[in-house]
């Protein structure tokens, strides 16, 4: 008789993996096909729709990319904290924070050009946004509390904080009473890549993932954070400033994420209003894992996710299938590639009954 | 405050309370055994939405809330098959399901918005109910209130004084040595994560049965995620889970009263209160040394032997 046991492999695997990882999403196109079923769709005509709303046409595909940009921007900055092993849930938080801060110079002085406006509309979002993400850090650092709950909970404030200055002092007199600001001057603007409906937003994705690779690659700083995360017991008797490296870890990750809030005001809707917070900053997390806290391949992932967002609308639109379509998704794209992980570092081995 | 005022508030705080304190109990459940759930609120959507739907196409509220729990139990056991199957990340795995769970409510639930299904209603017990003070603010609930009172203190009795409670709890301490000692921890974190599920969805199922009776999208609102944050503050200790929740429950319950008073405080900063309290609340408790009571295998997967 034989007796199954799990050891950990010793090779790796090459195209094995591709297919691990292919059998993961089939799993969770399954699950959502019985979702659509149980809807009374067809699971055949929703799921194509799915796929030809989000990459089935020049418009879709640029739908895609300008979701992308707050999705990278967010989840670039959610890689920077998972680095280190500290938890950082609250990019969602920290998008809002940025998106004030942007949003407060670009009310508060309306005659800047755009040339000093955006600079100054960055500037802001990077402190605001890095601000609220040093908050956790600290309470963490010097009180021992736990990341995840407090970046969590400061989502839900942070997003409090952002009705509140709509629904009151920053409402704007001539928006028929609904919680926005007024629109943003033209300095304040994030422009159009030419004839595109694309924005220059995507330029600041791809200089700050430029960035953070040559951080993580060529500077000690970023060496040692990478270090830490790995062993941080290790890099404390290697006397690495953990301490430190949590709160700068921290304020980048909420920077970031706060510069995704910028864009979205500023190129997206042009003003603030409470539709801002859609969930980029969760989806960040999905893409940021997914994406193994690289970069590049985070520039794949937030664009795949937001494909799977864009063609969720498109389901909306023409099945009603209710949004919450592309959450499903999102959450079991994650449960199968983490339960599929599993045959990668691991093999079955057959070892006969004593 | 005059009793007039007191009591009901007070009677408002152990409603409010009740369905953080099953998901916190949930919690502590799962995490004595060494695994750590952040699935929390999605288990909670998931098991509020089946008791909704049973106790809406049955008409047994019983029923009803028997299917929170069980869904709760399937939830929880995606989380499981995850962890200690695949031997998955529980952070990352948590948070999928929460994910997962609510997006699983809110999609299956868009078509019962608005609907009202049959709900518990208050009956009063006999003799305690009649209590000065006492009666009305504990003793005038719904059933499930009764059932919330008993549970933790057989939990705190099941880790304190059983076999299995202390099997369980050797799993979230030490699984090599438990190995060493012949107990298989793996079987002991299932049993942790399924029961853990099965509170968690009551917790989910008395926000729809008892709290609202009427279907919403994002019924849970935070809770589980506020339960997560409690069992640090209960230092992993059912009792103290009772005293969180009714701090909880107190001041959602207050700021409840306060925004119906009309008030001229904005409403943003009312709902502001749970998350602001829960933020304190984890911060003191952590500060006051919450983390020596921590299960010293929490989050850490049970590697196979080479």
């Amino acid at each position: 008789m034989f007796d199954l046991t799990i050891r950990k492999r010793q090779e790796t695997l090459g195209w094995t993996t591709v297919l691990i990882y292919s059998g993961a999403v089939v799993l969770s196109l399954l699950f959502s096909a019985a979702m659509l079923l149980f809807q009374g769709n067809s699971p055949v005509e929703g799921l194509s729709l799915l796929l030809e709303g989000a990459f089935g046409s020049t418009y879709a595909i640029e739908d895609c990319l300008i979701k992308a940009i707050p999705i990278y921007l967010c989840s670039l900055g959610v890689a920077i904290a998972f680095r280190l092993q500290i938890w950082n849930i609250g990019a969602e938080g920290q998008f809002a924070l940025g998106a004030i801060g942007a949003t407060w110079v670009a009310i508060s002085f309306p005659g800047l050009p755009s040339w000093v406006m955006i600079p100054s509309m960055m500037v802001s979002a990077f402190i605001f946004g890095g601000l609220w993400g040093v908050i956790p850090a600290i309470l963490k650092l010097k009180m021992k509390a736990n990341e995840i709950i407090v970046t969590l909970m400061l989502n839900y404030i942070a997003i409090l904080i952002l009705d509140y200055l709509v629904y009151g002092p920053w409402k704007s007199p001539d928006s028929f009473g609904f919680p926005m600001t007024q629109e943003f001057s033209a300095g304040a603007i994030i422009g159009k890549i030419g004839e595109s409906n694309l924005n220059w937003g995507i330029l600041i994705c791809l200089l700050s993932g430029l960035v953070i690779y040559v951080f993580f690659r060529y500077t000690l700083m970023g060496y040692e954070l990478k270090a830490s995360g790995e062993n941080v017991r290790a890099a404390r008797y290697a006397r690495f400033p953990y301490e430190r490296l949590v709160i700068i870890s921290m304020l980048l990750s909420g920077a970031f994420a706060g510069w995704a809030g910028f864009v979205e005001a500023s190129a997206t809707l042009n003003r603030l209003q409470p539709t801002i917070m859609v969930g980029y900053g969760y989806t960040a997390i999905v893409v940021a894992w997914l994406a193994r806290l690289n970069p590049l391949y985070i520039g794949i992932s937030s664009f795949l996710l937001a494909g799977l967002r864009v063609g969720a609308e498109n389901l909306q639109l023409e099945l009603q299938v209710p949004a919450a379509f592309g959450e499903i998704m999102e959450g079991m794209i994650l449960l199968t590639i983490l339960a599929g992980t599993f045959f990668v570092n691991y093999r079955f081995s057959r070892r006969p009954r004593p | 405050m005059t009793p007039d005022i007191l009591i009901p508030l007070l009677a408002a705080t152990v409603q409010s309370g009740t369905p953080i304190l099953f998901a916190t109990l949930g919690a502590i459940f799962c995490e004595k055994s060494g695994v750590l759930n952040l699935g929390v609120e999605g288990i909670m959507a998931v098991g509020a939405l089946a008791a909704f739907s049973v106790s809406f196409a049955t008409g047994s509220i019983w029923l009803g809330f028997l299917a929170g729990g069980l869904a709760g139990v399937l939830t929880g056991g995606i989380h499981g098959l995850v962890c200690l199957g695949f031997l998955g990340n529980q952070v990352v795995s948590g948070l999928a399901l929460t994910i997962l769970g609510v997006g699983v409510a809110n999609y299956l639930g868009t078509p019962l918005i608005g609907l009202t299904a049959p709900g518990f209603v208050p009956v009063d017990v006999p003799l305690l109910s009649k209590l000065p003070f006492v009666g009305p603010v504990f003793f005038q609930h719904d059933p499930l209130v009764y059932i919330s009172y008993l549970v933790p203190i057989g939990m705190w009795f099941f880790f304190r004084n059983t076999r299995a409670g202390l099997r369980l709890r050797s799993a979230g301490e030490n699984p090599d040595a438990a190995l060493a000692a012949g107990i298989n921890s793996s079987n002991y974190r299932w049993i942790g994560v399924l029961c853990g599920g099965f509170f968690m969805g009551l917790g989910g199922a008395y926000l729809s049965l008892a709290y609202t009776h009427m279907w919403a999208n994002h019924l849970t609102a935070g809770r589980g995620w506020i339960a997560v944050a409690l069992v640090i503050f209960a230092f992993w200790n059912p009792l103290r889970a009772v005293a969180g929740a009714y701090l909880f429950g107190g001041v959602m319950a207050f700021q409840f009263r306060l925004q119906a008073s009309g008030t001229h405080i904005p409403s943003s900063f009312l709902l502001m209160l749970p998350y602001v309290l829960t933020v304190s609340v984890l911060v003191f408790s952590s500060w006051k040394g919450g983390s020596s009571a921590t299960p010293q295998a929490l989050g850490v997967n049970i590697e196979p032997a080479d």
